[in-house]
């Protein structure tokens, strides 16, 4: 039996790796996936991009525009005179806020009054909306603070001058003192890229296996192996182990690439990486072979391997973080064996956890793996029966 | 060219996708499940962050700053620890993501006029979340400095005082923060990227794969002919996600659609055009489906989804790759689909993007014929 199991591997690795553009496939997506993620992706909204409009013209004003641009989180690109040309900076995307300063903003503050600051914010991208939104709020308030506290000053200064002693009036406040841990320059690619070693390997390794199984049905040579002495859990062996061995394989190159250019901090174990990379191919073999069992032509397989990716993948965790989907949602993403892979990753890359934190997770893979693949290879047996 | 002939092409290949209802099928689902998963399941907006509190003061003063932890909308205390091991264990099992530490004294610093540093603890394996939370949390303890600042000023002076400037927020296109009303109508672009990728290079692919597309062109069809032709068919699918997607976005998930939809149907229709052809030209470099669907990938999916912001704001890109950006056609459509919905802007504020999609289909086009003709040569 693993005579002929061996054939078939063998023959199968000859054809996938025969045509050179074939070899390319194992290399470039990978490597173009994780240069995107590496260096391009990238959801932190560091530094705000603002328009300024001026009405006022006082020192008060250029005061809080100082305020805005020594806070580091805001990059002045315009100054619009009017509002009409404010609302077009937005409308094109040009900005993603105005901050308004009216007439008579340092005549009211002079007075003692309350001055407003119109803030407007371009809501289409809600997230760095509200983020903004919030370090609008904490300069301002910083800027009101700080204005305050010499005004009072002044006044007592005054006072205790006609009183002939000297206080020196305390100005209460609270810093905030940030500690990150795991990724202390909260860097994006630590984030991402351990995850394109999981995306990469669920799709080499399904759209692989469908499509290699679906194209020897599609030219008619899926008889001629069947004809031969070879069984079906012979071929079904021989069929998936390269696509297996190929899922390996990118691991290794993913995480190798991941050290060596991009610098990410790998503090777990590498043989546990491997072993639950095992389990993980449990699963996606297993959903590879189940498209070739209901596809007839390669796009079938194509599109049915994407039919099960897609979601996956939005599921996973991998860009939109779950804790932040509807409770229905999170309960289904439960089903998605992507998702544990995805936490075992960031585990083992960011946090160095072990065997201790991560079990839960690897019994997940491996049930749904056994289950995924016993079920496909049923079928595909049957089928070829 | 011969509008005969064109017509010939487009009814065989209508043929084509008719009899094969499972390609059809999932042509129309894939889409649709897309949108419904992205409009009820996806979201980017950070708010509920579990968080721990490690209060080592225990006065009204520290109870005062949790209580605004608690009581803000992003923020969500899960549990009061009493030692740094408990902060740890949180963390490293994903039970919370930030965690306060009000230090011993805290209140009587304050009521001593200093400035007593709280500790903020991330978690910062997910660095998205982790920035935005610390962004929240800085702001939020801006906002209570400020308010101790002031009410320490009063005190001490005896007098009241307004605080002196007040922020006037407005959100504009967006009121609400919703971020679905971002993702769903930026997952036209994606979902039109996946029709012209997977079905459109596909199909082709397979005729060249099969012989088909050698017996295609060796009959007076000119290639011009065949592509548009061929095009008509999954033209029209593409066509029908598109309105598919607008209907369920503004039906099912009450998406504002502010701007024209007849320029949105027409851009779409312009992207769309262009798209294909991409796809019949990797076809026709690969000529084969495995490769094609690669290729696909990596040329229009990819880009579609990563380098267009939809998701991922091209601002905060480097700036080698925000060049790479200008040639990606999703990017001008993903422009034009949020210029549209969002801020209901037309031709006048649109009209580079639209300009750009109409120069590179046509491009592409010319391109994609002429390979074609090389290939018979």
């Amino acid at each position: 039996m693993w005579r002929r199991v061996f054939e078939i591997f063998r023959k199968e690795l000859r054809q996938a790796l025969r045509e050179p553009r074939m070899r390319i496939v194992l290399f470039v997506p990978p490597l173009i996936q994780l240069i995107v993620f590496g260096y391009a992706v990238n959801l932190d909204v560091n530094v705000a991009r603002i328009a300024w409009l001026d009405m006022d013209h006082t020192a008060a004003a250029r005061d809080l525009r100082a305020a805005f641009e020594g806070s580091g989180h805001f990059r002045i690109l315009a100054n619009p005179v009017s509002e009409r040309d404010a609302q077009m900076l937005l409308d094109r995307g040009d900005v993603q806020a105005v901050i308004g300063v009216l007439p008579n903003f340092g005549r009211e503050l002079d007075r003692g009054a309350t001055a407003p600051v119109q803030v407007l914010v371009d809501g289409t991208d809600s997230n760095t909306a509200s983020l903004i939104s919030s370090y609008t709020t904490q300069v301002i308030s910083g800027f009101a603070g700080r204005r305050m506290v010499n005004e009072q000053r002044a006044k007592l200064v005054a006072s205790t001058m006609a009183a002939g002693t000297a206080v020196n009036p305390g100005a209460p406040s609270v810093d905030a003192r940030t500690r990150v841990w795991f990724n202390p320059d909260l860097l994006s690619r630590n984030y991402f890229v351990p995850g394109v070693v999981v995306n990469i390997v669920a799709l080499v390794t399904i759209m692989l296996t469908a499509m290699a199984i679906v194209r020897e049905k599609e030219i008619g040579t899926m008889e001629q192996l069947m004809v031969t002495p070879v069984r079906p859990l012979e071929l079904m062996l021989g069929k998936t182990l390269p696509f297996a061995l190929a899922g390996f394989f990118e691991v290794a190159l993913i995480t190798g690439a991941a050290l060596i250019v991009f610098g990410i901090p790998f503090r777990g174990s590498p043989l546990l990486l491997m072993a639950c990379s095992a389990l993980f191919l449990l699963s996606t073999v297993g959903v590879g072979l189940f498209v070739s069992t209901v596809s007839e032509t390669q796009q079938q397989a194509v599109m049915g391997a994407f039919f099960f990716f897609a979601p996956a993948f939005m599921l996973s965790g991998f860009a939109f973080p779950i804790r932040n989907m509807p409770l229905a949602v999170q309960i289904l993403s439960y089903l998605d064996p992507v998702r544990y892979f995805i936490s075992i990753v960031r585990g083992i890359f960011l946090k160095g956890t072990g065997v201790a934190e991560l079990w839960p997770h690897m019994l997940a893979l491996l049930l749904y793996g056994t289950l995924i693949l016993g079920a496909s290879a049923l079928r595909f047996h049957k089928r070829l029966d | 060219m011969n509008l005969r002939r064109t017509r010939a092409v487009a009814r065989k290949e209508f043929l084509h996708i008719l009899r094969d209802p499972r390609s059809l099928a999932l042509a129309l689902a894939v889409p649709l499940f897309l949108l419904l998963l992205f409009g009820f399941g996806l979201t980017l907006d950070v708010d509920r962050i579990p968080t721990l509190v490690y209060d080592l003061d225990h006065t009204p003063a520290s109870r005062e700053l949790i209580a605004r932890f608690d009581g803000s909308r992003y923020f969500d205390v899960r549990g009061y620890v009493d030692n740094y091991g408990a902060i740890e264990r949180g963390i490293d099992r994903d039970q919370c993501l930030l965690a306060v530490v009000i230090p011993k004294g805290f209140a009587r610093e304050l009521d001593a006029g200093r400035r007593p540093a709280v500790q903020l603890i991330l978690d910062g394996s997910d660095s998205n979340t982790a920035s935005i939370a610390r962004g929240y949390a800085e702001s939020l303890l801006a906002g209570y400095g400020f308010d101790v600042q002031a009410g320490a000023v009063q005190r001490k002076g005896g007098i009241d005082l307004n605080a002196p400037v007040r922020p006037e927020l407005r959100v504009l296109y967006n009121s609400r923060l919703e971020s679905k009303n971002y993702i769903v109508p930026g997952l036209i672009a994606v979902i039109l990227m996946i029709i012209a990728a997977l079905i459109t290079s596909l199909t082709i692919a397979r005729e060249w794969e099969t012989g088909a597309m050698e017996e295609l062109l060796s009959t007076p069809l000119r290639p011009s002919e065949l592509v548009l032709g061929k095009m008509a068919a999954f033209f029209t699918l593409g066509f029908v996600d598109v309105i598919t997607s607008i209907a369920v976005g503004v039906l099912v998930f009450g998406v504002p659609l502010r701007g024209s939809p007849l320029l949105l149907m027409a851009s779409s229709a312009i992207f769309l055009f262009g798209a294909m052809c991409q796809g019949i030209l990797v076809s026709a470099l690969a000529r084969s489906q495995l490769l094609a669907y690669q290729i696909g990938m990596i040329t229009s999916f990819l880009p579609g989804f990563l380098l267009s912001g939809f998701v991922y704001s091209i601002a905060n890109m480097p700036p080698a790759i925000q060049v790479v950006t200008y040639i990606v056609p999703a990017r001008y459509f993903i422009t034009i689909l949020k210029g549209i919905y969002l801020k209901g802007v037309g031709l006048d504020v649109l009209w580079g993007e639209v300009l750009f999609l109409i120069a590179f289909a046509l491009l592409v086009f010319f391109v994609a014929t002429r390979k074609m003709r090389q290939k018979v040569a």
